[in-house]
């Protein structure tokens, strides 16, 4: 990995830096496929930029990372430009002072990619109408993440009054393998669902969206309840016969239940920020049922 | 909220079964319209029209089989342990393998069931693409059952059959079946036969039973017919899946995107430009112990009647009208018999033996003096042949197709070469070394796309020189794709049968091989090549008539 360092300096000379070292690596031409805005604090950067790299392992991508600082100092943008031989893409780490914190997209734009997507990743804080900010202007895709708000419950309710086609949170892509299990259950016949319940930690923002997709999807009032976690641990459907349901204690390993069969473990583990990241870049047009899925919760608050 | 009002669901307050179709009542469906919808490409089988929680624009969700069984026949053979068992591992780690899937091995070893799971373990652990995790293995490790006997032996299938009756109990697999004959071809007849015996093969009403079987598909068309005969006899067509593994590499289905997902290449695509087209696959190894199978086969048989054939059609073919199995199977079947063999056979085809040599620094023996092949074997080991595609689009294009082994490096690929420029106004000089225009898709290594095109060189003179723009799979999309037994596994299981070859195809590749077989039978000896190089002299020769070269790989 290869580490640049530039201070106070402007996005044509980052971009000048990066043709030249890439230049030196010999790989003047790399398939990127994507750039990706990553918007966060100190304090989350280090976090963020590894799962935006190991991300980039299957979508190589040009990483921008935007971290304002203090908004006091003097305007100045100091800039750390790290290339590995072994990662495929670049990494940017730009750093915002003064009142250059408030016009972010003014370096990020010159940096974009030529005519590839642009993807905006806030880990931390996210902007109320992610689609109107200035960095998710120039964004195809917004990922935010409710789990990082202080009250991730509420966060992840209210997210439908800033959507916009083309938003997406991490909440959701948590989902991703407990929604695929319980469609696979329903691929056999089940007869109708009377009631159903789903169970999760305290504060965990995934429960109700799971509850509130369910809810749309089987037209059915579902019901929340708090359980000692990790995470989500229980979905229980109530069927004429049964309870269909699929519980998970350890966050590795869940069983799965459906009256008159016999109970089956399945792999169902928490996934690292990076996986969540690359399943987002696989799909890069609007997540209609997500739309649907968060609006059904605004609407409906499951109890 | 105007969608809303559209929404089969209704609201949150009507209780899901005063519905009139309610969730999950299972497929009502007619004789009149499982014909309507047979005709129409359509399956009944297809769930997501009936499952509440599937919906087209949710992209997220990946098709995940429904719960069944795999008996995989052969399981101590190099294919299960290098590819088979690994594939199903990949599957399990990627959610794509149902809760209650379940693994039979059959084999002639006095093996337990975790004697088998030990097997499977470190084929695992040795050869899996995605990285191990043990709750995964865990949800596998408890499907996995064993069951010991050999092929003739009734009571080893009686226990089979009780086995999965046992199987459909505790783990609620409900019947499906697939059978994977990972065994040679001489012993399908016993294992259907046992199959059909014990009523395995008949699946009852709402279940299914598949049957995998491998390459080779009989050795010409009528040793084809036979073997087809045997299986149809007792699974219908629509149950038989023919693995071709090429068929489920990322580039071969590329090929597709990449002539029917853009309008940079259709336009050019014809004889009107393609000059030409070179269909490769050349290995560097030589027949290691493969002795018994691959003499008296040969190159052609072995790969050309299957792979580079199919390659064909997918480069050649016209566009189907959507890509189901049946609009793709019947595009692929007119390209298939519009093919026409050379009016000469002894000019339109080469073949040769490597004899010893060396290969990439190291000595290797000749085709003659490896183990088990009689001195007198006719075998080629390099086979190559110019066929033509009789159809308005490409007539009088050759599509030259050669195969061989202990070539000098392993490289497969299909080259489109282009027609020269009709005119260029640079003098002769500045143009000398420009070749013609190419477009490469390499399946394997290193699969992607190659661009060829000529471009000045820097300077001040108009020199004009090849220059390649390259795609690798590598490095635009994913760190490493799904290996092409994941894919074939999981299209089984699922029933999706696009990307396997139906019966019509197998057999009109036979009926373009078997005069060429025919002809190399009666005409002696093949000419011999030492290892390491390009093929006979005779293969540069069949080019050379035509004013081509090989492209040097």
């Amino acid at each position: 990995m290869t580490t640049f360092n530039l201070t106070d300096t402007t996005a044509s000379k980052i971009s000048a830096t990066l043709t030249q070292l890439r230049h030196q690596m010999g790989a003047p031409a790399v398939g990127m496929v994507l750039t990706l805005v990553v918007v966060c604090d100190e304090a989350g950067q280090y976090d963020a930029v590894r799962a935006a790299t190991e991300a980039a392992r299957e979508h190589p991508s040009r990483v921008l990372t935007v971290i304002k600082r203090d908004p006091y100092e003097p305007d100045r943008l100091d800039a750390e430009v790290r290339m590995g031989e072994s990662s495929p893409g670049e990494v940017v780490l730009l750093r915002l002072y003064g009142r250059l914190t408030e016009h972010a997209d003014s370096v990020i734009s010159p940096l974009l990619l030529t005519d590839t997507p642009v993807v905006a990743w806030w880990p931390g804080d996210s902007p109320a109408v992610p689609a109107r900010d200035a960095v998710g202007q120039l964004a195809t895709r917004r990922i935010t993440d409710a789990r990082a708000a202080r009250d991730a419950v509420a966060a992840i309710g209210g997210r439908h009054t800033g959507y916009l086609p083309g938003d997406t949170d991490l909440a959701w892509t948590r989902l991703t393998s407990w929604r695929s299990l319980l469609a696979a259950a329903f691929d056999r016949p089940t007869g109708p669902v009377r009631s159903g319940v789903v169970s999760g930690a305290a504060g965990n923002p995934s429960a109700p969206l799971l509850a509130a997709w369910l809810s749309e999807r089987l037209g059915i009032p579902m019901e929340l309840a708090e359980s000692d976690g990790p995470g989500l641990t229980e979905v229980r459907l109530t069927l004429a016969d049964g309870d269909l349901k699929i519980a998970r204690t350890d966050a590795r390993l869940a069983t799965l239940s459906r009256p008159g069969q016999p109970d089956r473990r399945v792999a169902l583990a928490r996934r690292p920020t990076a996986e969540l990241l690359a399943e987002e870049l696989r799909r890069l047009d609007p997540d209609d049922t997500y739309g649907a899925a968060i609006q059904w919760l605004a609407k409906s608050p499951t109890s | 909220m105007g969608e809303r009002d559209n929404h089969p669901t209704e609201t949150a307050e009507t209780p899901a079964g005063t519905r009139d179709v309610p969730a999950g009542a299972g497929p009502e469906v007619t004789p009149e319209q499982r014909d309507l919808e047979a005709a129409l490409g359509l399956s009944v089988e297809d769930m997501s029209a009936e499952n509440p929680l599937r919906d087209p624009r949710d992209k997220r969700l990946p098709r995940v089989a429904g719960p069944c069984v795999l008996v995989l026949f052969g399981v101590t053979g190099d294919l299960a342990k290098k590819k088979l068992l690994p594939a199903i591992y990949d599957l399990g780690n990627r959610g794509l393998l149902p809760p209650g899937f379940s693994l039979v091995g059959f084999a002639r070893r006095d093996w337990a069931h975790e004697d088998f799971a030990q097997v499977t373990y470190e084929a695992v652990k040795e050869h899996a693409r995605t990285p191990f995790r043990e709750e995964v293995w865990r949800q596998i490790a408890e499907g996995i059952h064993f069951c010991p006997g050999e092929f003739h032996d009734d009571g080893a299938f009686d226990v089979l059959a009780m086995m999965l009756k046992e199987i459909d109990e505790t783990r609620g697999t409900g019947g499906n079946y697939a059978f994977y004959l990972s065994v040679p071809p001489k012993f399908f007849p016993v294992v259907v036969e046992q199959l059909k015996r014990t009523n395995l093969a008949n699946a009852p009403e709402g279940v299914w039973r598949r049957v995998v079987i491998e390459k080779p598909f009989g050795h010409d068309l009528k040793s084809a017919r036979e073997l087809n005969a045997i299986t149809s006899g007792v699974f219908p067509e629509k149950s038989v899946f023919r693995i071709d593994h090429y068929l489920g590499k990322e580039t071969v289905q590329n090929i597709l995107a990449l002539r029917f997902a853009n309008t940079l290449y259709e336009p050019i695509w014809n004889r009107g430009y393609v000059d030409h087209v070179q269909i490769t696959m050349a290995e560097d190894i030589g027949i290691g112990g493969r002795a018994g199978y691959y003499d008296g086969i040969g190159a052609a048989r072995d790969v050309i009647q299957n792979h580079l054939l199919q390659l064909l059609a997918l480069v050649a073919m016209e566009d189907p009208t959507s890509f189901d199995a049946d609009s793709l199977r019947r595009e692929k079947e007119k390209v298939l018999r519009s093919v026409r063999l050379p009016s000469d056979l002894s000019l339109g085809t080469a073949r040769g033996q490597y004899t010893a040599g060396w290969q990439g620094g190291e000595p290797v023996v000749g085709y003659l003096e490896e183990d088990g092949i009689p001195p007198d074997s006719i075998t080629d080991t390099y086979a190559a042949i110019r066929l033509e595609v009789a159809n308005r689009r490409w007539a009088g294009v050759p599509f030259y197709l050669r195969a061989g082994k202990r070539l000098g490096r392993r490289v497969t690929e299909v080259a489109v070469v282009f027609q020269r420029a009709p005119h260029l106004p640079f003098s002769s000089t500045d143009t000398e070394i420009l070749g013609q225009n190419a477009l490469v898709i390499r399946v394997q290594p290193d699969e992607g796309i190659t661009v060829r095109f000529g471009s000045k060189v820097p300077g001040t003179a108009m020199e004009v020189r090849d220059v390649s723009m390259d795609f690798a799979y590598g490095e635009s999309f994913m760190e490493s794709s799904p290996e092409a037994y994941e894919r074939l596994l999981l299209d089984v299981l699922i029933g999706d049968p696009p990307l396997f070859p139906h019966q019509a195809e197998v057999e009109l590749s036979w009926m373009i091989l078997d005069p060429i077989e025919e002809h190399w039978a009666a005409s002696g000896r093949p000419e011999g090549y030492p290892a390491g190089t390009w093929g006979p002299p005779s293969a540069d020769a069949m080019m050379a008539r035509d004013g081509r070269v090989w492209r040097r790989l």
